[in-house]
């Protein structure tokens, strides 16, 4: 080739890069999907599904945490923002405040299923059963005398427990798991221990945050990774740590970590989803309403999530580790995906 | 005074006990040398062939797909009466599949049990049997035997990497499972055929059909970016650089910043990446446009240093010669310097390439690590490359990823290879020596 070819052709490559872009730039061909590393694997798994119809592209999926997914979603309006947030918890009121401050007003809510949120260990140390109460005594910043937490053993809390050092491997604060496992341990942990305090949770509110919301920072609640399976990992090489993570890792790693049953009830899909099982929370997506249309496959690929064969008791998703809904709650989802009902802002806390 | 010197010097004794004892060390302290300087090359090479070895010996089984085989009925009823194309759509594969295994296994009754049948064929199964009625619509109503895709169990099991020992619950098949399988396999209905799904298919949440060609793909159009983006705008530099900037304090703070880029961490650029390409161009997150764009911000010091060295190594009197023989300066650098510099310029561009190749961190941060279940086909589409995709499977649970992550490991030194390859060919072919 010679000089003036070579360096022709350069140049009409590099226009052809710029032109594609320019075309491209306002529109969007492919469906983007950010937020929760627990609805990961199940969200990845329909967007293949819905991809290999054959229709669409494939939607991309991305790990960035619920708050992390919350913050990019609630962004604005565009093709620069995603379309769907995945959560391991609804949407905060502050976060709903944000949406509609950059203009992301009409949002659908549709609940997916549920997942236990186990508190697990290596295998080589015998299990041990724990009780929400415990697990506030253990985490708590500050405890009910509100002094700060010195409990340095779990034999410490209770002489049931083992003489072991207290040690959590937990999500980072973008996470869901971490939100839930405030929502659903801390505060009936906090309610059990000190019943005083937890009655003042409406009239003082910062009071009662810092004495039952707060998790201590002394490196017994050690930050882990959205990336789950490095948690696991760790718990393999450090037995005397105990990890906190959705149930689905649980199942896929069962054959090296073992589950505490909270408040006597052992952790299993049956008691998760007959709801025994104390520490479960919903998953969910939501879907920028205004996206519908401008990019496409959006409405389709909700309505992928909406079978039986996807979410049923005996569908793809339970294969990896969700916990299906009760069929009338399904029904109600799928309403809600069919009629595209908004989310109102204001019932959110 | 100098004779007088000579002759009063007293000639060596080479045979003298003392100087063969200096002269014995000093071969020592040679053959000492030698043997150490050997040994370390056989330590480095040790190390190589271990590595290399173990990713081939792990990546070997990634070449090897499963298949079963199962009779399917495909149910008129499931059809509709006009069996337009809009039918064959709609039809639930699924239950096909279902009844074609309940009916191999009777055994299977209870929910747990009929849940694991469903476990023995791969997802993928659903579109081979779709296609072959789009292909076929006679088939609609008959019963015929196919060859399907076999689930990750069914991949482990024809592989014996399937741990048949461990306690119920810790292990991945059931004994029931394992029985279906031992007497699948002594019918002759389990089969080994070539992995071609690895090469053909993106990534996928399923072990069995994930491949590599998304992400190579990815990796080409990012790479494609990269070159385009940086070579141009390196070359031009380094020839301004070299030839036609003034020396004064401002090129020289321009050259000591541009060795400095050089030697940035990666991961910046990625930041740099991701305020200017995504916040303020708003161009899409993922995409091999936004990759490859960053990685040039990379990958330009590397070109610009290699080639300022390339075209100081011409000559200086090729230069005089062709402006004494009245070139303008523009001409002699473009006719006389720049073609003698240009097999040093490739070189340096192809090993800055390797190194965009190999990059991760920078492509963190825009986007670039998540699931991505098409291959990719413009630079606008979500993508991974090859060495994200090495992480993403890496840290995977599923067993068969371990084998496509070393297999993946090894398309990527391909890649290394060949590239690296390319810049000793242009180097021998158009080097000219002085």
């Amino acid at each position: 080739m010679s000089k003036k070819a070579f360096s022709l052709s350069l140049v009409i490559l590099a226009a052809e890069i710029l032109l594609t872009n320019g075309a491209h730039a306002q529109a969007r061909s492919q469906i983007s999907i950010v937020g929760s590393g627990t609805v990961f694997p199940f969200a990845a798994t329909v967007a293949e599904r819905f991809g290999k119809t054959g229709k669409f592209k494939t939607p991309k999926v991305e790990e960035t945490g619920t708050g992390g997914g919350m913050k990019l979603f609630c962004g604005g309006v565009g093709p620069k923002f995603p379309d769907i947030t995945n959560a391991s918890r609804r949407m905060k009121a502050s976060e709903a405040k944000l949406c509609s401050d950059n203009g992301v007003s009409k949002v659908v809510e549709v609940k997916i299923g549920y997942d236990g949120i186990v508190i697990a260990h290596s295998k080589a140390k015998p299990n041990f059963a724990l009780t929400t109460k415990q697990l506030y005594l253990a985490m708590t910043a500050k405890l009910p005398n509100g002094k700060l937490n010195t409990n340095k053993n779990w034999s410490d809390i209770d002489k049931s427990l083992p003489n072991q050092p207290i040690e959590l491997i937990g999500p980072p604060i973008v996470s869901g798991t971490r939100d839930a496992f405030l929502e659903l341990v801390m505060k009936p942990g906090c309610a059990a221990a000190a019943p005083a305090i937890a009655a003042i949770e409406k009239t003082e509110e910062a009071k009662w945050k810092s004495m039952c919301q707060s998790l201590r920072e002394d490196g017994k609640y050690v930050i882990g990774s959205e990336n789950y399976n490095l948690t696991v990992q760790k718990l393999v090489t450090n037995p005397q740590a105990v990890g906190l993570f959705g149930f689905s890792y649980l199942e896929g790693n069962a054959d090296k970590i073992v589950a505490s049953p909270i408040n006597g009830v052992p952790v299993s899909y049956d008691n998760i989803a007959s709801g025994k099982y104390p520490v479960s929370r919903p998953l969910f997506f939501y879907i920028k309403k205004s996206h519908i249309g401008a990019i496409p496959g959006l409405k389709e690929y909700a309505r992928t999530w909406a079978s039986d064969a996807v979410w049923g008791t005996d569908g793809i998703l339970v294969e990896k580790g969700l916990i299906a809904m009760p069929a009338v709650e399904r029904q109600s989802s799928t309403a809600t995906i069919n009629a595209l009902n908004e989310l109102d802002f204001s019932k959110l806390k | 005074m100098i004779e007088d010197h000579q002759t009063q010097q007293v000639p060596t004794n080479w045979r003298d006990a003392a100087m063969q004892q200096r002269i014995k060390k000093r071969y020592a302290a040679e053959k000492r040398f030698r043997l150490f300087g050997f040994t370390t090359v056989i330590f480095a090479l040790g190390f190589l062939v271990f590595l290399i070895g173990d990713v081939v010996l792990k990546a070997f089984p990634a070449f090897t797909a499963a298949e079963i085989q199962l009779s399917v009925t495909f149910d008129s009823t499931a059809f509709g009466l006009a069996r337009t194309r809009a039918d064959i759509d709609a039809a639930e594969y699924g239950a096909f599949i279902k009844a074609g295994l309940a009916k191999r296994f009777p055994e299977a009754q209870n929910r747990t049990t009929k849940r694991e049948l469903r476990e023995l064929v791969s997802e993928d199964a659903e579109r081979v049997l779709k296609a072959a009625v789009e292909a076929n619509p006679d088939l609609i109503g008959k019963t015929k035997v196919f060859w399907l895709p076999g689930s990750d169990i069914v991949e482990l099991y024809v592989k014996n990497q399937l741990n048949a020992k461990g306690v119920v619950g810790e292990r991945l098949a059931s004994d029931t499972m394992l029985a279906r399988l031992n007497s699948a396999q002594s019918n002759g209905e389990l089969r080994k055929t070539f992995n071609t799904r690895f090469f053909s298919a993106p990534d996928s949440k399923h072990a069995e059909l994930a491949g590599i060609a998304g992400s190579a793909k990815g990796s080409l159009l990012t790479l494609f970016v990269t070159l385009l983006a940086a070579f141009p705008l390196a070359i031009f530099t380094a020839i301004y650089l070299e030839q036609f900037a003034p020396k004064n304090h401002l090129t020289d703070f321009i050259e000591v910043n541009i060795n400095n880029l050089a030697a940035v961490p990666s991961v910046i650029y990625g930041l740099l990446g991701a305020s200017v390409y995504l916040g303020f161009m708003e161009m899409h997150r993922s995409a091999s446009l936004v990759g490859g764009l960053t990685l040039a911000l990379m990958t330009m010091p590397t070109i610009v240093i290699a080639s300022r060295a390339a075209i100081k190594a011409v000559p200086p009197s090729i230069r005089d010669g062709a402006v004494a023989l009245g070139a303008s300066p523009l001409q002699a650098v473009f006719h006389h310097v720049l073609p003698s510099a240009m097999p040093g310029m490739l070189t340096g561009t192809i090993i800055g390439m390797s190194r965009a190749l190999g990059e991760t961190a920078p492509l963190l941060l825009i986007g670039m690590v998540g699931f991505f279940g098409d291959i990719p086909s413009s630079f606008n589409d979500g993508t991974a490359v090859l060495p994200v995709q090495i992480y993403i499977w890496a840290s995977a649970t599923e067993r068969l990823f371990a084998q496509k992550t070393s297999a993946a490991i090894l398309v990527l030194l391909l890649f290394l290879i060949i590239m690296n390859a390319t810049a000793i060919y242009f180097r021998n072919r158009f080097e000219k020596r002085w």
